[in-house]
């Protein structure tokens, strides 16, 4: 009774707030955009400039089947210009031997390394093509042995990018982040507007308090948890093996773990400005342990104390090797009991105010 | 007579400093108590001790002969904090609403008392307005508004008339009288002489130590004033305090 007056006066306020309901929306669906849009066209294209190098070889190099290959020509003095001003990667020399025949033993590449991924991936289809040329340039026919290799994904399929790899982790992340930063700040300024001394002077109980804000901002997390879903799903076209059901179970549980912990941390904050300077302190650390990058043994265990390593792990569980509920219902345990601990201790920090 | 507010001995600090030194208070059973002193005294921590909404270090308080805090006896108490404790983002009646179902009213009977206590500090019509568009005076009013909704039988209520012209000042210091004719206990604080002279007693309150306690007529016979503002730096002085 007295648990529902607080989740309704909640819900009341966050209707009153139209910025609240606008970035609670919004903001998720512009951030996996955009984060959509840079993995997935991360690998568009290759731009190469050949300095000097043998029709054939520049063929095979252009005809690969897997990426995009812009081949252009340069003057040798000019090669390193442009990469430096961005219009290619990389540049090939390729020099003659005695014979006037290509030497491939003595393959100059010019290279920008900033992105050492793509480097290389380009010194790859450098070698690749190299290769190619090479079995061209043997007059005889010798018998290869080709390597042939036949792919089955167990997770996952050669269409997938970067993206739906990512996307996964970024949901809980985005979720998580929002949620935290929404519920921490309302229950803070519940705390120094007087109201909650105000509450505290009335019979309710101090667990009906903190079960009334969790019940109220789970409200909202369900909405938000299912316009995230939907949106990744079926606009961004992610791909989802599992339930969608159980992708949604799992986004509100993680929900209800960053309320209680915003609501428990925004106890020791005195501002908003002090409960923002908690995202590097427990928001940034959660995204680089919860899985979303691989990491060494030591750091993945740090990762265990993370609430958003189990959200990461039951995500990528459900929405990329299309596991059920048998696969994820240890992540939903421990993601319900920190939120148990985290609106004990709320309750329990109360008790310095009032001990009944 | 009966005492409905007793503090036995409370001490309280924050950090290094104690505001209150072992403070004893005793308030009969419908009586218009006023609690007077300069700000930063103590007052609003003993408010606060009475209203079980703050730890004493050591003492109990007593409200109807229970110990605080407790939840049965907060049911029947009405607690207005100094600044208007409300939400702004919420409409006046949401906010009445919100508070009396926490006391346990609901349907036609949370309707009726929303009724009668706005009706009482006046703002009947007002109600559908969001509380941050209200001046300092009506937030002020919905809080003793929002005191009154659990119809208490004791009310604590610090600095209730700040902001509050003197048309409206008066009419809540008549209603205040007719609940202590009904058996309502009343606490005050303020920091205005002239409103300390309306209380049935007065205990002045100066760096953590009450200093007199009686009528208000007694203290100003007892100290040889001629008001109770001369009567209050009478007892400061004597009160051994280091003021000039």
């Amino acid at each position: 009774m007295r648990i529902k007056a607080v989740a309704l006066r909640i819900l009341n306020q966050i209707r009153h707030d139209k910025r609240t309901v606008g970035i609670i929306v919004v903001a998720p669906l512009l951030i996996l955009t955009i984060v959509y849009f840079i993995l997935d066209s991360g690998d568009s294209g290759y731009d190469i400039g050949i300095i000097k190098a043998p029709d054939h070889f520049v063929e095979t190099l252009e005809d690969n089947e897997d990426v995009d290959v812009k081949v252009s020509y340069y003057d040798s003095a000019l090669a390193e210009k442009a990469i430096k001003d961005g219009e290619i990667t990389a540049a090939i020399y390729i020099p003659d031997n005695e014979n006037d025949l290509a030497d491939y033993t003595d393959i100059e590449v010019l290279i920008d390394g900033t992105d050492a991924s793509k480097a290389s991936r380009i010194k790859a289809l450098i070698t690749v093509a190299a290769a190619e040329a090479i079995k061209k340039d043997i007059p005889v026919p010798v018998s290869f042995a080709e390597p042939e290799i036949e792919t089955d994904y167990i997770y996952g399929s050669d269409d997938w990018s970067l993206f739906d790899n990512y996307g996964a982790p970024m949901i809980g992340i985005i979720i998580f982040f929002l949620v935290f930063l929404i519920a921490g700040i309302n229950f803070l300024g519940e705390r120094t507007s007087g109201t909650l001394q105000k509450l505290l002077s009335t019979p309710i109980r101090r667990g009906e308090i903190i079960t009334g804000y969790a019940l109220g901002f789970s409200v909202l997390a369900v909405l938000q948890s299912s316009i995230v879903t939907f949106f990744v799903i079926y606009v961004l076209k992610m791909p989802l093996e599992g339930s969608i059901w159980l992708v949604l179970i799992v986004n509100l549980v993680t929900a209800m773990c960053a309320l209680t912990l915003g609501m428990l941390l925004s106890t020791l904050a005195n501002s908003e400005f002090q409960m923002v300077q908690f995202i590097p302190l427990v928001i940034l650390p959660q995204i680089f342990l919860c899985g979303l990058f691989e990491l060494s043994g030591g750091w993945e265990i740090a990762g265990y104390f993370m609430p958003l390593y189990y959200t990461t792990d039951a995500l990528t569980e459900v929405m990329l090797h299309g596991n059920g509920l048998s696969e994820i219902y240890i992540d939903l345990i421990i993601l319900v009991s920190l939120s148990t601990v985290f609106m004990a201790a709320n309750s329990l920090l109360l008790k310095k105010q009032r001990s009944v | 007579m009966e005492n409905c507010i007793r503090l036995d001995n409370i001490n309280k600090s924050f950090g290094k400093k104690q505001v209150l030194f072992d403070v004893s208070l005793k308030i009969p059973k419908g009586c218009i108590f006023g609690l007077l002193g300069p700000s930063g005294c103590g007052k609003t921590t003993s408010v606060k001790i009475m209203a079980g909404i703050l730890k004493q270090d050591s003492g109990s308080a007593y409200i109807m002969g229970g110990l605080m805090p407790d939840l049965s006896l907060m049911a029947q108490m009405g607690y207005m904090a100094q600044s208007a404790a409300l939400y702004p983002t919420l409409s006046a009646y949401e906010n009445l609403k919100f508070f009396g179902s926490v006391y346990g009213f609901k349907g036609h009977v949370l309707v009726e008392r929303i009724d009668k206590v706005t009706d009482l500090v006046g703002l009947t019509h007002e109600l559908k307005k969001t509380v941050s568009a209200y001046s300092e005076g009506m937030k002020q009013r919905l809080s003793l508004a929002i005191a009154l909704l659990p119809d208490p039988k004791v009310l604590l209520l610090d600095e209730p008339t700040v902001g509050i012209d003197p048309v409206l000042r008066k009419s809540i210091w008549k209603e205040l009288y007719y609940l202590s004719d009904q058996g309502v206990t009343i606490l005050v604080t303020t920091h205005v002489m002239d409103e300390a002279g309306k209380c049935h007693r007065l205990a002045m309150m100066r760096e953590g130590v009450f200093l007199a306690e009686g009528t208000p007529s007694e203290i100003i016979e007892k100290s040889g004033a001629k008001t109770i503002e001369d009567a209050f730096i009478y007892f400061g002085r004597g009160g051994g305090s280091d003021e000039d």
